[in-house]
Order: structure tokens, then sequence, then C-alpha cells
């Protein structure tokens, strides 16, 4: 396992009286591509800003290798912020932008301009040194404040929702080149958004967070197939939750009807929450012994249907190739290992 | 069509108050008494005692300008850093002086400065003589100081408290301490509040003639004080338009030369 290199340890965040981070530990490796991931509101900005400095916590503390950085000033900190709206100075241009973090470590001129030539390479905006920063698109724009912050060689690159306000097709190519730039320069990612495909494409370890605290830590695969509550699987992709009754080890009882599944370890009769993935719903028309239902709605998604199939007045949400009209009684089982049981959230 | 319409009010008032004084003025400066053409009285203005009174104008608008901005950016600074109710209560200090007559605020200096005023009489009470400090240059820069100090204050301090949070933080973000966060971020963007500031000062300064009058005692005569002779006491109304068209044309040059600066035209010109 690589080191750490930044480590938070109960952080906690009050604003006028509001608790926006709630005793919060984490730790990051280095060269890792983490992603604070929740909605709006849920503190993973603030544990962001927590870290590039510009904000100061009401309690915990923040390592960086090892080292308290808790109180130290952002200027003196060796991280790097792409900031949420880019944050670029209007009165400079772009290649003064770009060297600007080297102009104040006093980096001698010629190696200024090589190494923002190289960064304008790195993010394809060669030839673009004299341009004007109100003369360029979101997109270039984009590209200039990651450039910014790049060229300083940080150890630790935050990136606060640096995609958001870039159309779809753009967003999907800055993701895939992001993801690129930070394997090639080895340099660790701490990237924030609410998500949460962009999330699941980009990261190496993903942090679900709600409420000021974390849901869940853990590799894109784990989190979206093994979400560890109700919250995590309704925001990570889309998913059907239902009351369940836990009868026995891997077995759970859904709509009156019992289904095999993985998970243990839970009291007789116990209450659940069950989480299943719409693509993970079986249909056929043949009677197979489990749940009976009909079609109330399909709506063509491109690569698949979605079919909203009511059964015993539970709206199931299900996606698969194959479509069934509007009305057909048709039958849904789902495969053990697709079935996942959670605890209660009290 | 109709809309057109509500414009015809504004124009009249315009072509009335505006335009038809200024061709008046242009028609005064280019004529003799007696109505026929002539350039004598634009000429008769390059003469050095002429030229010796614009220069002191000049200069001593210069100077209070200079002194309004070294007094008033820190001032307007530390208003934008206060918080929400603050700045509110301290921004209307600097409007509500400027509720109250003009000349009212500078008879108040008179009294003040006399040779038997406020700050003489405190100086007798240690044994001080009694300085002569009204009718002196100083008198009127502090009286050009103290009435245009808010045209200063206020453009600025618009500015600044319209620069993004976000990118001082930027600077932060990439090394920058405070002091050079100033120096690279935040003064070059409020320089558009400074230039609107200057002209806003400048102008009036160099035009003023009650404050030159009252605390200068007509003993140092600026632009604005021959004008007005010109035209009260010397009954020579063709120089004195001759004279107001060249203040015009320094007005206009000045304010070209401070929009080359402002090339973003993102100041806040209340004239």
């Amino acid at each position: 396992m690589a080191e750490k290199i930044l480590d938070l340890q109960n952080l906690t965040k009050v604003y006028e009286g509001n608790t926006v981070l709630n005793n919060l530990n984490l730790y990051v490796r280095k060269n890792e591509f983490i992603t604070l991931l929740g909605p709006s509101g849920c503190g993973k900005t603030t544990t962001l800003r927590l870290i590039g400095g510009f904000e100061t916590p009401t309690s915990g503390k923040i390592f960086f290798e090892g080292q308290d950085i808790t109180n130290l000033p952002p200027y003196k900190r060796q991280v790097n912020t792409v900031f949420q709206k880019y944050a670029l100075f209007p009165h400079l241009n772009v290649f003064e932008n770009i060297a600007f973090g080297l102009r104040l470590k006093k980096v001698s001129e010629s190696e200024i301009k090589e190494r923002v030539k190289k960064m304008l390479a790195l993010v394809n905006l060669t030839g673009y040194e004299n341009r004007e920063i109100s003369s360029l698109s979101g997109g270039q724009q984009q590209r200039v404040a990651i450039a910014r912050a790049l060229v300083n060689e940080p150890k630790v690159l935050l990136l606060d929702e640096p995609l958001g306000a870039l159309d779809l097709k753009l967003r999907k190519e800055m993701q895939t080149e992001l993801k690129k730039m930070q394997q090639a320069l080895g340099i660790t990612f701490i990237f924030v958004t609410h998500d949460q495909e962009e999330a699941l494409t980009m990261s190496d370890t993903i942090v679900v967070m709600n409420g000021g605290t974390i849901q869940q830590i853990g590799r894109p695969e784990d989190i979206y197939n093994e979400p560890k509550n109700a919250f995590v699987a309704e925001f990570i992709g889309e998913s059907n939750i239902l009351d369940g009754i836990m009868l026995d080890d891997c077995l759970v009882e859904i709509l009156g009807q019992k289904f095999r599944c993985v998970d243990k370890g839970f009291n007789q009769n116990e209450p659940v929450d069950v989480v299943i993935r719409p693509e993970d719903i079986l249909v056929t028309r043949e009677n197979n012994g489990k749940l009976e239902g009909y079609v109330e709605n399909v709506t063509f998604k491109g690569v698949h249907y979605e079919m909203i199939i009511n059964s015993s007045e539970f709206h199931f949400k299900v996606h698969s190739t194959k479509m069934e009209p509007v009305g057909t009684k048709v039958y849904l089982d789902v495969e053990p290992e697709n079935i996942h049981i959670m605890k209660k959230v009290k | 069509m109709k809309r057109q319409a509500y414009s015809i009010p504004y124009l009249t008032w315009m072509t009335i108050f505006a335009v038809l004084p200024l061709f008046l003025v242009l028609f005064y400066a280019f004529t003799t008494k007696q109505g026929s053409f002539t350039l004598d009285n634009l000429i008769r203005f390059f003469d050095p005692l002429y030229l010796n009174v614009l220069v002191r104008s000049i200069n001593l608008a210069l100077v209070s300008t200079l002194i309004c901005l070294i007094l008033g950016y820190p001032m307007a600074y530390i208003i934008s850093k206060a918080n929400i109710k603050a700045r509110n209560t301290l921004i209307l200090f600097f409007i509500i002086p400027m509720w109250m007559n003009f000349l009212l605020r500078t008879y108040a200096w008179m009294t003040i400065l006399e040779r038997n005023g406020i700050i003489n009489k405190f100086l007798s009470l240690f044994g001080i003589k009694p300085l002569s400090l009204l009718y002196t240059n100083g008198a009127v820069i502090l009286g050009m100081v103290y009435n245009f100090l808010p045209f200063m204050v206020l453009p600025i301090y618009t500015v600044l408290i319209k620069i993004d949070k976000s990118l001082i933080e930027a600077s932060y973000d990439l090394g920058a301490n405070k002091l050079t966060t100033f120096i690279k971020v935040v003064f070059p963007l409020s320089l558009p509040g400074v230039i609107s500031g200057i002209t806003m000062v400048f102008m009036p300064s160099v035009t003023t003639f009650a404050i030159s009058r009252l605390l200068g005692g007509g003993q140092f005569t600026l632009i604005g004080n021959l004008i007005e002779r010109q035209f009260i006491n010397v009954g020579d109304w063709n120089f004195g338009s001759a004279i107001s068209i060249v203040m015009m044309a320094i007005i206009l040059i000045s304010i070209a030369i401070m929009n080359k600066f402002d090339k973003d035209k993102e100041g806040v010109n209340l004239w």
C-alpha cells in the first residue's frame, strides 16, 4: 500500500451553529485519484477548502506528509486548487495566469517560459499564450485553470467541481483527459463532484458523503455493487429500495415472496432495506413463481428501455434491452448476488 | 414610432439646456463684441499672465487629487473589508456631509482656519502665536480634498467589493501572501475605480472657483475665478467663453487619457 500523503483527523466545522462537517476521518494515499461525492451541502467542498487552507476547522487536525498543517495559511501549503468557476485573473493573459505561481517562486524567466509552454501543450492550448482570458470559451478557461495549478507541480491537486459548467460532450472529454494527466504526472488528485457517473469514471477511491459525514469509502466497483446503506445505493446509480424481512441467513422476504440472497449475519425476522439495481431485474412472460406485475410505463433511453413495472403496488424501475408493451403481465426475478441487503438506518 | 415620442421631452431639455448653451459659448469665444469672427480671444489666453493661472490651477488640482487618492484608497479598502452592517454605516458617514450645502461646508472651514478661529485659539492655549492658515494654497487644497474625497472613495469602494473572492483565494493558493496578493491581484483589478476616482476629483478641482475664493481669499486666481471674473466683473463674455473652451479641451483630453488606462471600461463613471 502506498504511503499516506494527507491525513484528516476528527475534522469538525461549524458555521453559525450549523455543523457542516461532523468528525470526519479520512486519509489519502500518494498518487491516488480520490473523489468526494455527495449532494450539495454534504460537506465535500468544505473538506476541500479545509485541505486548501481557505478555512480552518472548528476542531480536528490535518496532516500533510506527517506534518500538522491545520493552521498553515494556503500560500504555505504544497497543494494547488482548480476552482469551481476557474477564478482566472482577468487582468492577466493566459501566459501570465499560468506563470503566476512560478513568478512568486522566483523561477528564472527562461524556465518559466519552458514550463508554461509544456503545460499549454499538456492541456492542448499551444499558441494561446497571449490570449485574453475573456476571449476563451468555458472549456479553454477550464484548461488554463488546470495548467495554472499543475505548473507548480503540487503534491496534491484539489479540484472543486471543475467540470460543472461544461456541456456534456466536453465534460466527458475532460474526464478522460484529467484521468490521463493524473496518471502521467503521478500527482494525487482530490476531486469534488455531485455527479456520480463522473466519480465512477475517474476515481481510484470514492468517498460518499452526506450531512457532513462519510457514508462509505471504497473503490468505484465496491461502492456501486456493495453500497453500505440506502443513501449510497440511491445516490450511486439508480436503484429500487424495498422493505424486506430477513427470514434467515441468505433468505429474505420481499413483497411476500422469498428470495435467496448472499447476505448473512442479520437477526431472524429483522426488517432490512433491500436494494436492487434496475438492470439486475429479470423480466419474463412465463410464470416463474416469483413477483407478478404489469408494465405501467416504457421509456426509450438509447442503450436500453426503462420500464416501470407495478408489482403489489411497488413501482419497480427496470432497465432492459428487451421491451414489453404497456399493460403486459410479466414476472420478475433477481439473481441472489444482485440482491443487496442493508441494515435499516434509524 | 410611438416609443420615439417618449424621447421628445428629453431631447427638448437637452437641446435647450446643453446643446444651445454650448453653441452660445462657442459663438462668443470666436466672435468680437461686435459679432464678427475672430481668434483673438483664444490667442489672448496664451499670455503668460493667464497661462500661469492655468498652470497653478492644474497644479493645485493634481496635488489635491493625489492627496484624495492617498487618503481615499486605504479608506475604501478598509470599508470594503468590513462586514456588511459596518460597511453601510461607514459609507453613510461619507455621504451625509454631501447632503449639506457645499458653500456652508466651505464657510465652516473658514471659521476653523481664520486668525481667531478654532485652531489658532487652541494653539494660543499653549502660547503659540496665531498662524495664518486661511488664504493659503494649503487652505485651498484642504477645501478641495475635504469636498471631493467622497468622489474618490465611492468608485474605488464599488470596484473593490465587486472583486470575486475566489480570485484572492486563487492568489493565496498559488503561493502569494496577503501583501503580494494585494499588489498583484487586488490593486490591478481596482484600477478602473481608481481611474474614475481620479477623473471625478480632478475635474471639479481644476474648475472650482468657490473654494479658491473663500479659502484662498481671491489672492490666488484660479482658472475658475478667471472665468467668473470675465462674466461678472469685467463683462467680457467673449474672453470668458474662450477660457471655458480651453478648459473643456483640457478636460476632454484628460478623460481621453484616463480611458486609455481603463481599457475594460469597467469604471464607475458618475458623469
